[in-house]
């Protein structure tokens, strides 16, 4: 008896986004990344098309983080320059870079100011080829200021700015349009904000294709299935047509895996059974980031370079057509 | 499942539309079709009217216009078969035929042209002898049409069937049998076909007729209802049927979800 492969049809598919500007789009990138395209549920390319693989972002902050020791192995040579870290992210296998602007947060002593956050991005675009995304420090006004003088700095290089979210979205799109950047619209786990959000920044003006949605991933263990679910429920309503849910998906894997116990703890506060703390934070954070896959992230941001060679690893195996 | 809209105004039972046809005026018909457009629908509605002369040039006359002003896809109404024919030979997107019942000669006209021209067809659950009015009845036409469908190479998902609604003031006890039979002709096969009405008929001859419109459009998309030939510029009965879809959770809430349907 012959098998009949089943395959749904579907009507819509998930907005391309591309990041960064060549030299002959009016950039210096030494690349573009495009995000999203899909036509299908994750990898199920025998059934649609699957454009752009996704890709794997590295974060870098533009000052000393304060994580796991484990990560002094890799950047503690960098970290006090976020030009040098760029450039190490390049050489570890970034497809873009993400740079947290934790430096501009007001609570800090030698808060910094706009002005020196956008000499930071310049530095940085200078010495690296790599598309950017830049995250603001995470206080509504100060992102603000702060993400209007890195658009400004920024022109010409399409690079993804943000976080715009519900309550604190216009400045960022208005600086968004003027320097004709991407802009990453984030959700607190909530399908219904993640809608209206893109919506209103809709309307504001920003071009469908300069949207990146972050719908605030949960790390393994602690929520990761609320954010799988909204990402799947994303993925389906894009591919029945509904293009206020057809944007790509960025998963701050690396951040959300490492702020749990599981992956900071060593052996001797460990859990019985958990095992030795390198090995357990990098799966960890693969783990999550290979969950997320599944559930349609087009964009990976990760923090450890062995969880990343491992998420690259799969990311590979899974473009692996699987046409019938 | 997304709800789709057919708008029924580009009818030549209009008036104006009736004499645009005649003088082969497009300005009020290009009009309805950016108008409907703007609403939201999912098809237009196209039919030449009972006055047009000469059906087959109208109807072709009538899709070249309306294609000069939007690309929403179209939906041939015409019970004559070489007017929808010389429709779809220049549909630049894969059109919908309105329509064929249930009788074998012009199943086997209908099918095979929607097959070649990669259509869609309202088929209706009725043949020569009328409107049935059990419920089963209409599903036993449903059955016979979704079985032509395979006989012929088209999917169930080809088909809008169409269980006939009649105006509720002369013909009452039909209202709730269609809504049995709209049940039952999701469950005939897999995938199961669609389903459409010609909602307006349901109020004809009353006085209430936006309000019995959309509250029959939402008691239909309760037992499965996914498209309607329509007055797509009611506000309210939009609002409704965008409501109603987000209730059935085949759309995906947000507070301007109103705005976001009829954007699609």
């Amino acid at each position: 008896m012959p098998a009949e492969i089943l395959k749904e049809k579907f009507t819509g598919r998930v907005q391309e986004v591309v990041l960064g500007a060549t030299k002959d789009e009016g950039g210096t990138r030494a690349y573009t990344v495009k995000l999203g395209g899909s036509s299908t549920l994750p990898f199920l390319q025998f059934e649609g098309d699957i454009p752009n693989r996704p890709v794997i972002a590295f974060e870098i902050w533009d000052i000393k983080p304060d994580w796991h020791e484990c990560f002094a192995e890799y950047y503690s040579d960098v970290w006090e320059d976020p030009v040098a870290w760029a450039k190490k992210a390049e050489e570890l296998g970034a497809d873009v870079i993400y740079l947290k602007l934790r430096g501009a947060d007001p609570e800090l002593e030698n808060s910094k100011s706009p002005d020196e956050c956008a000499k930071v991005v310049k530095a940085v675009l200078e010495n690296t080829g790599a598309p950017l995304m830049v995250e603001g420090p995470g206080n509504p006004d100060k992102d603000n200021e702060v993400l209007q003088a890195v658009a400004e700095a920024a022109a010409g290089e399409n690079i993804a700015i943000g976080l715009a979210e519900k309550d604190n979205y216009r400045g960022i799109a208005a600086a968004a349009m003027m320097g004709k950047h991407c802009i990453i619209a984030r959700s607190p786990v909530d399908i219904n904000i993640l809608k209206q959000l893109n919506l209103m920044i809709t309307e504001m003006g920003v071009a469908p294709e300069k949207i990146i949605n972050d719908p605030l991933t949960g790390g393994l263990g602690y929520g990761i299935e609320y954010s799988y679910s909204i990402m799947e429920r994303a993925r389906w309503g894009a591919l029945i047509g509904d293009k206020m849910m057809a944007f790509p998906v960025v998963c701050l894997a690396g951040p959300e895996a490492w702020r749990a116990k599981e992956a900071n703890a060593p052996l001797e506060d460990a859990g019985p059974g958990w095992g030795e703390q390198k090995p357990r934070g990098i799966m960890w954070e693969a783990m999550t980031a290979a969950a997320l896959l599944q559930a349609g992230g087009d964009l990976v941001l990760m923090r450890h370079p062995e969880a990343a060679k491992l998420l690259k690893k799969h990311i590979e195996s899974l473009m692996v057509p699987n046409v019938y | 499942m997304a709800f789709y809209m057919i708008g029924e105004r580009i009818n030549g039972m209009f008036k104006d539309i009736g004499e645009a046809v005649a003088k082969f005026d497009p300005k009020p018909i290009q009009e309805w079709a950016i108008k409907q457009t703007e609403a939201g629908a999912a098809y237009l509605d196209v039919n030449v009217g009972p006055t047009a002369a000469d059906r087959v040039k109208s109807m072709r006359w009538m899709v070249e216009v309306i294609q000069e002003v939007c690309d929403t896809p179209l939906a041939l109404d015409s019970t004559n078969y070489d007017a929808i024919e010389a429709g779809l030979e220049i549909c630049k997107k894969p059109a919908l035929i309105n329509s064929c019942p249930c009788e074998r000669p012009k199943i086997e006209r209908v099918f095979p042209m929607a097959k070649k021209y990669g259509a869609k067809i309202i088929a209706l659950t009725m043949d020569k002898s009328g409107i049935p009015k059990s419920a089963d009845a209409r599903v036993a036409f449903a059955m016979e049409l979704v079985a032509a469908a395979d006989e012929f190479g088209l999917s169930p998902d080809d088909l809008f069937i169409d269980p006939l609604i009649l105006p509720c003031n002369v013909a009452q006890d039909h209202a709730p049998e269609v809504l049995e039979a709209l049940r039952q002709i999701r469950t005939l096969s897999d995938p199961p076909p669609h389903t459409t009405l010609g909602l307006s008929n349901v109020s004809q001859g009353t006085p209430f007729r936006p309000l019995i419109n959309r509250t029959y459009c939402v008691m239909a998309m309760t037992c499965g209802l996914d498209s309607a030939i329509m007055d797509v510029n009611d506000d309210e009965l939009v609002d409704a049927i965008a409501t109603a879809e987000v209730l059935l959770n085949q759309s995906i809430y947000c507070d301007s979800y109103a705005k976001v349907f009829r954007q699609r």
